[in-house]
């Protein structure tokens, strides 16, 4: 069950003509699939996608009443591979991952898809995970379109647009035999907005009535002397078919006054930022009437040439606004205004960074540079001449502490890296590769553990180097997420075939946790659809691994440290595999806390844990913190003017994982920690007895305060 | 320094009439998602166009991260909205968090031609500020002061606060300083409308909502200016100590005005860790440096002296513990804090003796001889070196802590007792040998003692930081500059655990030397 549910929104998804839409991008993304009578759908979350599939998993019902089969698949090159239906059959389908780490793993499936050609619509949506808030490398998915010549649409960031390039996607697709990419970005996935409704329609061939009538083609295989004639079929055909298909249907759009000196080309996941630059400038009002001519590409590629050499025909300049590098369509377009002899200036990288996001500021000075070259009586006075001094603030840049993501507060993740921190100060520092993952986060402060990622299960694999072994082991992290998408295969796969003499620690917290908790084949959860409760340990025993060691509580430091340290110093020189299971808080208090609140209710027996910190005897060292960085686990100044530091405090958030106290034990930090448990409904015995208990203690306690000397405040009363 | 605004500011745009443009930073999990529905869904229920981006996914896994709302009178036609917001083109920020309010500002998007901005003023420390073994909290007066330059309406208060005491989270208080700010054109009903539309939570969420909307409407009480002196605590116990205790605090009473305050939370300190007569003694001890002290000094060597000697004669042994674990006012500030008057509450303590802990009960001759023999170290950790938890609401686990707490009689005579004595004595004779004429390294002597804090490792860190520091004194104790050396010593090494960066420092004094 994913962390996020969509089942209110996805009875929106019956609503059909006359209706209006309003919700996220992602929600429209899913009914205009509808709309369009997909036939299959499937996909691997990622951020910006990741609620795409949760959508898609949550409408399975709806799905399931279309004839529309839903997969959540594998891996993104399962996802890709699936579209392998479109080839010989038309049928219209639809995968989703995210762009550009998605797209990685799915290149060889793309590319030969690209190759073999499809008959029914091929989709591949793709969250492009670029600029603010990204958790992947900087690149674009551009390059894919290129290499494999896949089309590529990057429709204005609204929901009429975006659901209209859906529709728009499946008919080129299937105009041009090509597979298409639709891109959405970032913000986009969760741009809210309107849309006007059509019925949804039911598949004209569903993938159960394909499989009754096999086909088979055998010049779509990709295979000499076929693979030849595709490559010639692309350019010969499928690109002009496309081209066909853009223009004819009007799929880029132009806006503003036909003629001009100048004029600005886009990218349509770029127009809303462009009108608003030009709004700032005076350019445009709201409703984006503007006085600039602009062309916006929602295909990005091919790019018509025809319909881009007439748009800079008569203009003495023109901007091209392309996000990120290589500036592909920069350099397309250079070559096509070059070839054709034409007197055009192209401006775009230069006035623009050459790297790094467009954001409004850099969107404004960029055209509004252009334009002071090439256009500058365009501009109004103000701008041109701005009167008013900027005001100055002071900075700001040394006091605001940087925030990156981290571990939730009771993360199973935290005591695993407070083992690993713990068993490094015992045997030193060691080589450590991280996977791609929540556990990525353990190589920021406190635990700086792992130096490295080279991609989703492929953390032991990039320690391969390392297999030999030596006076240290190395050690690699990888996620269940990250093991069952390709861990097994090219990560364990790889180590015991090569003998690795090291060292790998499965991350296991019963979801694909990062992405927002989808489940997988090992999660523990009954899911009605998925076949759960795969052991890993199984996967690894199948797969020749033979030292094993399962935690089943990670928040056991003192025991994951032992198995760490065992691991490190066994004499065994095979590969060596730890599975450390403890499910991932989020989730489990999202399923618990309401349960556990009705459970309250009703009268039922109830412990519900939290820590603490004893005040007057924490020093304010925060040796705690360094192994631990919870959120719950915070500082607070006392009003004691005896006391230079702050103490260690653990607020109300606290879910009682235990973490801070099993470290201050496994590391033998101090005494402050205790964790209290509130019981809800105890037992008439037990409330009985806890009676009979205070009354005693109370009386010991009164017996030594009246022997001693005690002021009646605590030592150091909290500032709070 | 300053940041460079973006030009143009101070002139609305004027292809931007109507729109208003709203962002919210927050930590990931402080509930932005919520907020920002609300605000779209009330902008759209009083008739306008809205849009709404955030970025989901592990920005949120409590990092700092963004939403962004514009939303337009429907009477304009096909709005064209922007998914992000952009520097100095910002006209509501809402900021969950004291350090969030300085990134936007930060980031430019408070502009005094503007911006009204909405924060909070309580503090979600990241990361970098608590792991610092002394003090690392960024500094919230500094982002106030840029906050009232940068806003052109400013409304600080702590919202967290208002939402947790009306058993709610900071979106509803925050929704509802919005609201009592007047930045957006609805009235009062149309937000709590919003949040009753809603359906979770909504009598928590209106309850925070208002307490939100007063804090924007009247602002935030001003704490009433904490009387500087601690309140005359009168001692509790048995009469005969009463009178002893008394006679000290008329030792206290004729010490210079500065010194006194911090004397009497010193005494009281030490008293509570031992007796009268141990309090006795801190002050015959404190009474050797106020006899070399001089007003035109501001008495600070005594002012220092008053706490460190406090702090060092009170040293965290095993009896102290199990004493504060034991007593009454400790239960009741947990129950306090877990909110559990009235209810059956279990109590587990996570204590982790060693061997050194219990050689430090032995009398100081065994314990020394015990701790001087690897063997015998060997069959003590044995025998108690593992990780207990003792369930302190139970008898049995009571009793135990309650009987070491009570070994107080005994305990001048531990070993223990007998190195923080050494250490102690060791140590203000090292201040003493600079006085009269080097007053100033005297002091900075004193105030190392902070170096020496925390339990078994981390204790034995910070002594031997504090043996480091006090080397370099040596190394510097004659020159000008000596105690600004010894000063940025201790400074560095509370900014790490390892100590590089005090290295670093004692690099820096060899290389001068």
């Amino acid at each position: 069950m994913a962390e996020r549910s969509f089942k209110a929104e996805v009875e929106h998804l019956r609503k059909g003509a006359g209706h209006n839409f309003t919700g996220e991008g992602i929600l429209a993304i899913t009914k205009a699939l509808l709309e369009n009578g997909v036939g299959y759908v499937g996909g691997y979350q990622g951020a910006p996608i990741s609620h795409l599939m949760d959508v898609l998993a949550d409408a399975e019902d709806l799905l399931g009443e279309l004839g529309v089969r839903y997969e959540a698949n594998a891996s993104e090159a399962a996802a890709a591979a699936m579209l392998a239906a479109s080839v010989h059959y038309p049928i219209r389908g639809a995968v989703t991952f995210k762009g550009s780490v998605g797209v990685n793993v799915a290149s060889d499936a793309l590319a030969n898809l690209a190759s073999s050609g499809v008959t029914g619509g091929a989709l591949v949506v793709v969250g492009e995970d670029y600029g603010e808030g990204s958790s992947i490398m900087q690149e674009r998915s551009y390059a894919f379109a290129m290499k494999s010549q896949f089309w590529l649409l990057d429709p204005r960031p609204n929901l009429p647009s975006i659901v209209k390039s859906v529709g728009d996607g499946f008919g080129l697709s299937e105009a041009s035999n090509t597979p298409v990419m639709l891109m959405v970005r970032i913000r986009s996935c969760h741009v809210t907005g309107t849309f006007e409704c059509r019925d949804n329609q039911r598949p004209d061939l569903t993938v159960r009535d394909a499989l009754a009538n096999p086909q088979r083609d055998f010049s779509r295989v990709v295979l000499p002397p076929m693979s030849y004639q595709h490559e010639h079929d692309k350019i010969e055909n499928r690109w002009p078919a496309a081209e066909k298909y853009i223009v004819d249907n009007g799929l880029n759009e132009r806006f503003g006054p036909k003629a001009g000196k100048v004029g600005l080309i886009c990218l349509g996941g770029m127009y809303n930022s462009v009108i608003r630059a030009l709004q700032r400038l005076g350019l445009a009002d709201l409703s984006g009437n503007t006085d600039v001519p602009l062309y916006v590409m929602n295909v990005t590629y091919p790019l018509v040439q025809s319909d881009l050499l007439d748009f800079c025909a008569d203009k003495d300049a023109v901007l091209m606004i392309e996000e990120g590098q290589p500036e592909f369509i920069e350099q397309q377009l250079g070559a096509m205004l070059y070839k054709a002899g034409s007197s055009t200036k192209l401006e775009g990288k230069g006035t623009f960074p050459k790297a790094g996001e467009y954001t409004g500021q850099v969107m404004k000075d960029g055209i509004e540079d252009f334009l002071r070259t090439y256009a500058a009586s365009l501009l109004p006075g103000q701008i041109l001449a701005p009167n008013e001094p900027a005001p100055e603030i002071p900075d700001l840049s040394q006091t605001v502490p940087i925030r990156p993501p981290g571990f939730c507060t009771g993360c199973p993740e935290r005591p695993i890296f407070a083992s690993m921190k713990l068993v490094e100060q015992e045997l030193g520092k060691h080589q450590i590769s991280a996977d791609i993952g929540c556990h990525l986060f353990a190589a920021l402060p406190p635990f700086e553990i792992g130096g490295q990622t080279m991609g989703y299960g492929l953390g032991p694999a990039s320690n391969a180097a390392f297999d030999g072994g030596g006076e240290k082991r190395a050690i690699s992290i990888l996620g269940d997420g990250g093991f069952w998408h390709n861990g097994l295969s090219s990560s364990i796969g790889n180590m015991v075939f090569n003998k690795s003499d090291s060292v790998a620690i499965i991350v296991d917290n019963y979801y694909s946790a990062a992405t927002g908790g989808q489940d997988i084949p090992s999660s523990r959860a009954k899911n009605a659809s998925k076949a759960t409760n795969n052991p890993i340990t199984k996967a690894l025993e199948g797969a020749g691994v033979k030292w094993i060691r399962q935690i089943d509580r990670t928040y056991d430091v003192t025991q994951m440290r032992a198995t760490i340290r065992e691991a490190l110093t066994t004499e065994y020189d095979g590969p060596k595999v730890i599975v450390a299971s403890s499910e991932c808080m989020l989730n489990r208090q999202r399923r618990e806390k309401p349960l556990r609140n009705a459970a309250i209710k009703d009268g039922t027996r109830v412990e519900v844990p939290r820590f603490g910190v004893d005040q007057d005897i924490c020093t304010g060292d925060h040796a705690c913190i360094r192994l631990s960085g919870c959120p719950s686990l915070s500082l607070k100044k006392l009003d004691d003017p005896l006391r230079d530091d702050p103490v260690a405090h653990i607020d109300q958030t606290c879910v009682g994982c235990g973490n801070c106290g099993e470290v201050a034990d496994a590391a033998i930090l101090c005494p402050s920690f205790y964790e209290a448990r509130v019981v809800h409904n105890p037992t008439g015995f037990e409330a009985w007895k806890s009676g009979l208990r205070t009354k005693v203690i109370s009386w010991l306690q009164a017996r030594r305060a009246a022997r001693r000397l005690q002021f009646s405040s605590n030592l150091s009363q909290g500032a709070a | 320094m300053s940041i460079e605004l973006p030009i143009g500011t101070g002139q609305r745009d004027a292809g931007l009439d109507g729109v208003i443009k709203l962002a919210i930073l927050a930590v990931g999990g402080q509930g932005g998602g919520v907020l920002t529905n609300w605000i779209e869904s009330l902008a759209r229920a009083q008739g306008y166009n809205a849009q709404a981006t955030s970025v989901a996914g592990v920005a949120q896994r409590t990092g700092a991260t963004i939403y962004y709302i514009e939303m337009a009178p429907a009477s304009v036609p096909n709005p064209v909205f922007s998914l992000a917001p952009a520097q100095g083109d910002v006209d509501v920020m809402i900021a969950a968090e004291m350090m969030e309010a300085g990134r936007a500002i930060l980031r430019g998007f408070v502009t005094p031609d503007r911006t009204t901005l909405i924060a909070s003023t309580h503090r979600a420390l990241a990361v970098s500020e608590k792991m610092v073994p002394g003090d690392g909290m960024a500094n919230a007066e500094e982002v106030r002061a840029a906050a009232e330059m940068a806003a052109e309406k400013l409304i600080m208060a702590d919202m967290e606060r208002a939402a947790v005491g009306a058993g709610s989270v900071i979106s509803a208080s925050l929704f509802g300083a919005l609201a009592g700010s007047g930045a957006l054109p609805f009235d009062r009903a149309a937000f709590e409308e919003a949040i009753r539309a809603g359906g979770k939570g909504v009598e928590a969420s209106l309850r925070a909502f208002a307490a939100g909307y007063d804090l924007a409407q009247k602002g935030e009480d001003q704490p009433t200016e904490q009387p500087k002196a601690l309140p005359a605590l009168a001692p509790s116990g048995s009469s005969r100590q009463i009178r002893a205790f008394e006679g000290l605090m008329a030792r206290i009473n004729a010490l210079p005005a500065e010194v006194a305050e911090m004397a009497e939370a010193g005494l009281r300190k030490v008293v509570e860790f031992q007796d009268v007569a141990y309090g006795a003694e801190y002050l015959d001890r404190l009474d050797s440096f106020v006899a070399k002290d001089h007003a035109d000094k501001d008495h600070m060597l005594s002012l220092e002296a008053a706490k460190h000697i406090a702090n060092a004669m009170g040293y965290d042994d095993v009896i102290r513990v199990a004493d504060l674990k034991t007593r009454a006012s400790r239960f009741d500030r947990i129950e306090d804090e877990m909110g559990s008057a009235g209810k059956t509450l279990t109590l587990t303590d996570y204590l982790h003796p060693r061997a050194e802990e219990i050689a430090g009960l032995f009398p100081a001759r065994l314990g020394a001889r015990v701790e001087a023999s690897p063997a015998w170290m060997q069959r003590l950790d044995r025998l108690f070196n593992k990780g207990r938890r003792i369930r302190t609401d139970s008898l049995r686990g009571f009793l135990m802590l309650y009987l070491i707490g009570g070994l107080r009689g005994w305990r001048r005579k531990t070993h223990r007792h007998a190195l923080e004595q050494a250490h102690l004595e060791d140590w203000m004779a090292r201040s003493h040998g600079y006085l009269p004429d080097r007053y100033d390294m005297a002091v900075e002597i004193l105030r190392c003692r902070r170096l020496i804090k925390g339990y078994s490792d981390t204790h034995a860190r910070g002594l031997t930081k504090f043996d480091r520091v006090l080397e370099g004194a040596r190394l510097v104790e004659a020159r000008e500059d000596g105690p600004e050396w010894v000063a940025r010593l201790r400074e560095a090494a509370l900014q790490d655990e390892k100590g590089e960066a005090l290295d670093g420092a004692l690099k820096t004094i060899r290389s001068f030397l």
